[in-house]
């Protein structure tokens, strides 16, 4: 079990009594943490913004169900990966694509290991690569992406990612399986040399 | 020999694979080429750092939303209305039976003790709350403040540790000390803003601390009785939580009345 942490403890108590300013170092404490999280999900900078104002209302209505058992910043996680996941069903939208940004092509491990010398043709061939990552992105559903982003950018692991999302950790690994076996298919498919 | 699927492949990559998997595919050529392009497709996936939030990224959020936090807190499903009215009524019908059960009962004398007031009192929660986490808060501070005095040498103490720890307890102390303020407990807030200074001058304390930073950290404790005080709160807040009442703090600290039960 991972422990709470004196400053998160003493807070979650004075809130709980009443208190409403002490919320305010937990929303410092964790403001950036859930937006790099729900900016990697949703793709989006407003809609970022948006999920983590709302965690923190949800975290505040719902702080006397806090048990303790977990990190606060755990528990702020998954209440975070739901309202990403809320957004994106409630707008009836698909995770967007991110923007493309030219500099970061030559950043592709696969070239990286290939070449330290950047010519226009490599740095087009990348720009492609990255172009169709993003359509692939934009091929997954919102739990398949969520999933791939926990699993593959924020280092989560499958059972922590199951208990994100409220399901079972067979569940969530399957989620992820169909997200990698999407992306693969979708650049298979767009990387093939036109005959 | 079964060969490993890709979702076998992919557990692999992400370091989730059962040690039997790992040992298949150090042993076999054709799954190790599968792994070899799946990592590479896998690892060609970066996605754009997020934009850069500022320095006061987390006041930002706080000043959007801590004028909804209360209204979150009021809303509620209509069915949760429905009970509390019914829980209203049910209460006012027990009022009525008490009264009127009073009238043909006997009357207590007129020196009967009244219950206090603030016993029912939910304004006085915070105050509460605080009395019985600041006495946890104060115990740890206590044992690090008997460190930090009983030392004669740097080499007595253990740097690195307490100025982490010093560190943890400063934040910590900060938002007791603003609770403090909030609900106008000015002994309190006197106490952690003379306890802050101590553990903020320990937590700048250098790594190669000479007996003169030691000696300096000393005199601070030892200067406005620090230690002292520190005690006499735990007492009062342990004697405050059990009856539930307002212990009152000496005004002097350097002149004990009763140093009993402290010492």
């Amino acid at each position: 079990m991972e422990k709470m942490d004196s400053l998160d403890a003493a807070a979650v108590a004075l809130v709980r009594a009443g208190d409403r300013d002490a919320f305010r170092p937990i929303v410092e404490r964790y403001s950036e943490m859930l937006f790099r999280l729900a900016y990697r999900v949703t793709g989006n900078e407003a809609d970022a913004e948006e999920i983590v104002q709302e965690t923190f209302l949800r975290a505040y209505r719902k702080l006397d169900t806090f048990d303790g058992r977990c990190r606060l910043s755990t528990w702020l996680f998954r209440i975070a990966t739901n309202c990403s996941l809320d957004l994106l069903d409630r707008r009836n939208l698909q995770p967007q694509p991110f923007d493309a940004d030219p500099d970061e092509d030559e950043n592709a491990p696969e070239e990286r290991i290939r070449s330290h010398q950047p010519d226009p043709e490599r740095l087009a061939y990348n720009s492609e690569i990255q172009a169709n990552i993003h359509a692939a992105l934009q091929s997954l559903t919102s739990v398949e992406r969520t999933a791939f982003v926990l699993r593959h950018v924020q280092g989560h692991s499958c059972e922590e990612i199951a208990e994100a999302l409220n399901v079972r950790s067979g569940t969530a690994r399957q989620s992820l399986f169909r997200a990698v076996e999407k992306i693969r298919k979708f650049l298979a498919s767009a990387m093939r040399p036109a005959v | 020999m079964r060969h490993l699927s890709q979702d076998d492949l992919i557990l692999h990559y992400y370091r989730e694979a059962g040690p039997g998997m790992v040992k298949h595919l150090a042993d076999c050529p054709e799954c190790q080429e599968n792994f070899e392009q799946l990592s590479c497709m896998l690892s060609a996936i970066a996605l754009p750092e997020p934009p850069p939030r500022g320095e006061d990224y987390g006041a930002e959020v706080w000043g959007r939303i801590r004028h909804t936090l209360n209204e979150g807190k009021m809303t509620m499903p209509w069915w949760a209305l429905s009970h509390r009215w019914a829980a209203v009524a049910t209460i006012a019908g027990l009022i009525a039976i008490a009264f009127v059960a009073g009238r043909y009962t006997s009357r207590p004398p007129a020196n009967w003790p009244a219950k206090p007031l603030e016993a029912t009192n939910n304004v006085q929660l915070p105050q509460k709350v605080l009395v019985v986490a600041l006495g946890d808060y104060l115990d740890r501070s206590e044992m690090l403040l008997v460190e930090v005095a009983h030392a004669d040498r740097p080499e007595d103490l253990d740097l690195n540790s307490q100025r982490r720890y010093a560190s943890e307890l400063v934040a910590t102390n900060r938002l007791y000390r603003q609770t403090a303020q909030r609900i106008g407990d000015r002994d309190t807030d006197a106490l952690l803003d003379q306890l802050e200074r101590v553990l903020v001058q320990l937590e700048h304390t250098p790594q190669g601390a000479t007996p003169t930073d030691i000696q300096q950290l000393r005199q601070e404790i030892e200067s406005g009785a620090l230690l002292f005080r520190v005690r006499v709160a735990q007492v009062n807040m342990r004697a405050e939580a059990k009856s539930g009442h307002r212990t009152e703090t000496r005004e002097d600290p350097s002149t004990p009345q009763d140093p009993t039960p402290i010492l």
